[in-house]
């Protein structure tokens, strides 16, 4: 077997073993040398360690057992001195000698040392590793007093506030006027140095150190202008540079750090190096998400799979002190061609302020509510033009109004028993202990574990909140480009466009097409398939009902108790005293539980069991009711007012308009569920304004909206434009429902599409372009011709799989009858 | 399947009958069917390679009918909350915890045949 050495047993190499086994466990024979006589462990929260909220065992990542578990040979407090390139081997301290094929170096960095008369007496430490810990906390034991912390960034204010909790008396000496620059400009470093004041640490300013002395321990520092203060520890926090030493006596380029291509690979192309010791495209890296995804792509190369490229990150960086609400990412200063939105409160203590250029974020410092950090990090990332939400940006993206969360937006003043996710009843407490207990990263593992923010997603935003203090700077954001799946590496639209560009017809022949990694996809990327692959060609795709959700395989609603509701489609949300009776016929008759009107103007028909589903409709269809699609990722209801034919105010005929708009989007496939609203007059009475798709009626003609949404984000609609006639609101909305089932991710509303494409996009493409809009209109008519075909009449007749059995169980009398047998 | 995963069920083949639930080709690939039996439903599934599994049709989560979700590979994701289940062992792929019992199918001259205890 091949053989594998890493140098480094830290976050960021042990991340590529990890990724390694997982894809390829067996290819190669690993052996690991770690400097530190430790186990990998969360250097991330040597914080909590130092501040006494953690133990060492709490932040171990990988145990003893787990490298013996997965074969790996560990060489605990053992340097690596020397790379031979030429014989493929490395040389330990001891003498020791091991041969490698490939070789990954993960040697992370050093801390800087000042290089100060008396740097060298005990007491004095850098905040690094775990020793580095132990050492303080052995100055703490010791009795000391007095700690000096050199450096007022963004470790050296960590370090402080640690040692503030074991008790001692923190003086923090920074060398310019303002705390962490690199992250923070001067007002919100002001708030941030008044805040760690009042919790008693003290701070000078503007002030050199000059030698540190005393006996056989450290007792004092001195300051440049003279001044002395008492210290018997002097923590050093002021930078970290790559730790190099070894690539450079094996020959390897480096310049800051170890220069390394997009693979991740050095000069020597058998040794590949990642983490704090790496520099890339001019960069260097110091916070676990981007060392994690050198990681990714180093396995991958390393597994031979050799498809993934390392472009470079973008980081943002919080401060993981308790009550103390941090964000700050790019270049938050500003300058030329800038412009800057500022948001201050004092009162409440908060600041914020966006740099823009070019209507585009390029930076962000949050400072006492930073819930928007990764909303403002994602804008800033994806490089979003920010012009059409520009008025109500630095409100933030928590609207007024969300639910499930009381109100909360601020994770720090949260008690451990608050519920932060009202969905799944999961406490902070609970989300804090998983993060830390089962090392977690990132927000889909939260999710994976704690159920949080995993259903209806109101609660994202605190929960990743809740993430990035726990984590601190440290904490990954979630990837930028996200794939469709795990199945895949491919986005939503690469997906789409291979479908449209390779003429793929149906589910199985994209899985095929496009290498996924699992023989038939997942029930997550199955179903988005088959609806790309409809949208895409209506005439031509395959539905295949095994990639459907349950609710669009039965055409009804599947309930707790594993029952499933019935809504019949009442156009327009006008019905009829014989419909009333059809339907009030058929829940007698098959004694449904539960009769109740639903938000969109329709009748509900909960507690009926699977086999009943056909005879339902059966019935029901023959007082001419036709499926509502109130179970589907498809064009729900038309809710409506009554309108000028009755109402005294009512400017139009609304009733009559949602008819219309019904009639002619029923049955449609969408990428998310599609309600939509027409209203006779600006009272909006049917709440056109918080639809998908809204009118609002108005003297001269029709108002059209777009995007609105009234479940767990309010978000009132956009105007899209106003029109003069019927026949136009049809056209406009039958474009526009095209483009969104053309464009639209699976599985993501209408609200969600507009933000992230933005409404100029969508108004340039139906307002301003006539052509275009009439070829999406003409589009969206074809796919109706084949779309438009009642899939309850269909199987009350015993088609579309009722048949086959779909609806019925196999029942005990049946196995009586084809004879039970003993084998 | 193998009367081995009977034992490792810890059903003793001497007291299973095999019941007779029709042909294998009456499920779709990637599909499921309800048997029901005294003591409740049992869902067989059929996956893309073929191969036959049963599991009674509960969710360990909530109880939600795991024949009506979606499969794959040899896993099935319950149509209530989500939760993916292994076919074969009928545990909750991690990191959710739980199980729901199984059952030992086979299949003969194209027709399945689900094995339940005696008496049950």
């Amino acid at each position: 077997m091949r053989k594998l050495v890493l140098v480094g047993n830290g976050m960021a190499g042990m991340k590529v073993i990890e990724e390694l086994l997982h894809l390829v466990p067996d290819a190669y024979e690993i052996t690991v040398f770690g400097a530190e006589p430790h186990v990998n462990y969360n250097r991330i929260l040597l914080s909590p360690v130092l501040a006494g909220e953690k133990e060492f065992a709490d932040i171990v990542l990988n145990t003893d057992d787990w490298y013996a578990g997965h074969g790996i040979r560990l060489h605990k407090g053992r340097k690596i001195v020397r790379i031979d390139r030429r014989q493929r081997l490395v040389h330990a301290e001891d003498g020791a000698v091991t041969s490698y094929d490939r070789l990954v170096l993960a040697t992370g960095s050093h801390p800087v040392l000042l290089p100060l008369p008396g740097r060298e007496l005990p007491g004095v430490v850098t905040f690094r590793d775990i020793q580095d810990v132990e050492r303080m906390l052995g100055a703490v034991k010791r009795g000391g007093r007095h700690a000096v912390v050199i450096g007022g960034g963004l470790l050296g204010l960590e370090a402080a506030n640690g040692l503030l909790n074991r008790g001692m008396d923190v003086t923090v000496i920074h060398l310019l006027g303002s705390l962490m620059e690199r992250q923070l400009d001067t007002a919100a470093a002001a708030l941030l140095k008044s805040a760690l004041e009042q919790r008693g640490v003290r701070f000078i300013m503007g002030a050199k150190t000059e030698a540190v002395f005393g006996d056989e321990r450290v007792n004092a520092v001195r300051l440049s202008d003279g001044r002395e203060l008492a210290a018997e520890l002097v923590v050093m926090a002021v930078g970290i540079r790559p730790n190099i030493d070894l690539a450079k006596q094996a020959g390897l380029h480096c310049e800051r750090g170890v220069i390394v291509n997009d693979t991740m690979q050095t000069f020597d192309p058998r040794i590949y190096a990642v983490g704090e010791c790496v520099q890339h495209r001019k960069q260097t890296y110091g916070l676990v998400a981007p060392l994690f995804e050198q990681a990714k792509v180093c396995a991958n190369h390393l597994a031979e799979l050799a498809y993934a490229r390392y472009e470079g990150s973008v980081t943002a960086t919080r401060l993981k002190v308790t009550g103390i609400d941090l964000f700050s990412a790019g270049n938050f200063q500003g300058g030329v061609d800038c412009e800057e939105i500022v948001f201050q409160d004092p009162a409440r203590g908060v600041y914020k302020k966006l740099v823009i250029n070019d209507q585009r974020i390029s930076g962000a410092v949050l400072y006492g509510d930073a819930i928007d950090g990764n909303w403002y990090f994602d804008l800033m990332r994806d490089g979003t033009p920010i012009a059409d939400i520009r008025e109500h940006l630095i409100f933030g993206q928590t609207a007024l109004g969300d639910s499930g969360h009381g109100g909360e937006d601020r994770v720090m003043r949260m008690s451990d028993t608050a519920e932060v996710c009202g969905c799944n009843g999961v406490c902070k407490g609970t989300i804090v202990e998983a993060i830390t207990e089962k090392k977690l990263f990132t927000l889909d593992a939260v999710r994976a574990h704690t159920k949080a923010s995993s259903s209806c997603g109101s609660c994202t935003g605190l929960v990743e909140q809740i993430l990035a203090h726990t984590l601190g700077g440290n904490y990954s954001a979630a990837p930028k480009v996200k794939p469709l799946c795990d199945c895949t590496d491919f986005t939503h639209e690469e997906v789409r466009r291979a479908i449209r560009d390779r003429g793929l017809t149906s589910a199985r022949a994209a899985i095929a097409a496009l290498g996924w990694r699992t023989p038939d996809g997942c029930h997550r990327c199955r179903p988005a398939l088959n609806f790309y692959v409809i949208a895409a060609w209506p005439d031509e795709a395959q539905d295949d009902p095994q990639s459907r959700f349950i609710n669009e395989r039965a055409h009804a609603n599947i309930q707790r108790d594993g029952t499933y509701s019935v809504v019949p489609r009442i156009w327009g949300g006008v019905t009829t005293p014989a419909e009333l009776r059809a339907i009030a016929d058929v829940a007698e008759r098959f004694a449904v539980p539960t009769v109740k009107i639903t938000g969109g103007q329709r009748i509900d028909l909960l507690g009926v069991r699977k086999e009943q589903l056909p005879a339902v409709w059966g019935e029901l269809g023959k007082a001419g009711l036709v499926s509502g699609h109130a179970y589907g990722k498809a064009v729900r209801t038309v809710k409506t007012c009554v309108g000028s034919e009755w109402c005294r105010f009512g400017t139009q005929d609304s009733t009559r308009m949602g008819i219309r708009i019904e009639k002619m989007t029923w049955g449609s496939w969408t990428p998310a569920k599609v309600k939509m609203a027409v209203s006779g007059c600006p009272r909006n009475c049917a709440e056109a304004t918080i639809k998908d798709f809204g009118v609002v009626a108005v003297e001269s003609g029709w108002e059209l909206h777009v995007g609105g949404n009234g479940g767990v984000k309010i978000r009132a609609t956009d105007l899209l434009c106003k029109v003069a006639t019927q026949e136009e609101v049809l056209e406009y909305c039958g474009a526009f429902l095209q483009l969104y089932r053309e464009e639209g991710h699976y599985g993501e509303r209408t609200a969600p599409w507009i933000e992230r494409v933005g409404l100029s996009c969508i108004r340039s493409r139906i307002v301003d372009d006539a052509v275009g809009r009439q070829a999406l209109y003409q589009r969206f008519l074809a796919a109706q011709k084949v779309a438009q075909t009642d899939p309850w009449a269909e199987r009350a007749d015993g088609g579309g799989g009722a048949a086959q059995g779909d609806f019925r169980k196999v029942g005990t009398d049946y196995v009586y009858r084809s004879g039970r047998s003993h084998v | 399947m193998s009367e081995g995963s009977a034992h490792k069920r810890g059903l003793s083949p001497i007291c299973t009958h095999w019941i007779d639930i029709g042909l294998l080709q009456e499920i779709p690939q990637q599909g499921a069917r309800v048997v029901e039996t005294d003591a409740g439903d049992v869902a067989v599934f059929r996956t893309l390679d073929d191969r036959v599994f049963a599991l009674r049709d509960r969710c360990p989560h909530r109880g939600g009918p795991l024949s009506q979700g979606i499969v794959f590979g040899h896993r099935v994701a319950c149509p209530l909350h989500n939760w993916l289940i292994d076919l074969d062992s009928g545990h909750a792929v991690a990191p959710d915890e739980g199980c729901t019992p199984g059952y030992p199918v086979r299949v003969s001259e194209g027709r399945v045949f689900l094995g339940v205890r005696d008496g049950v």
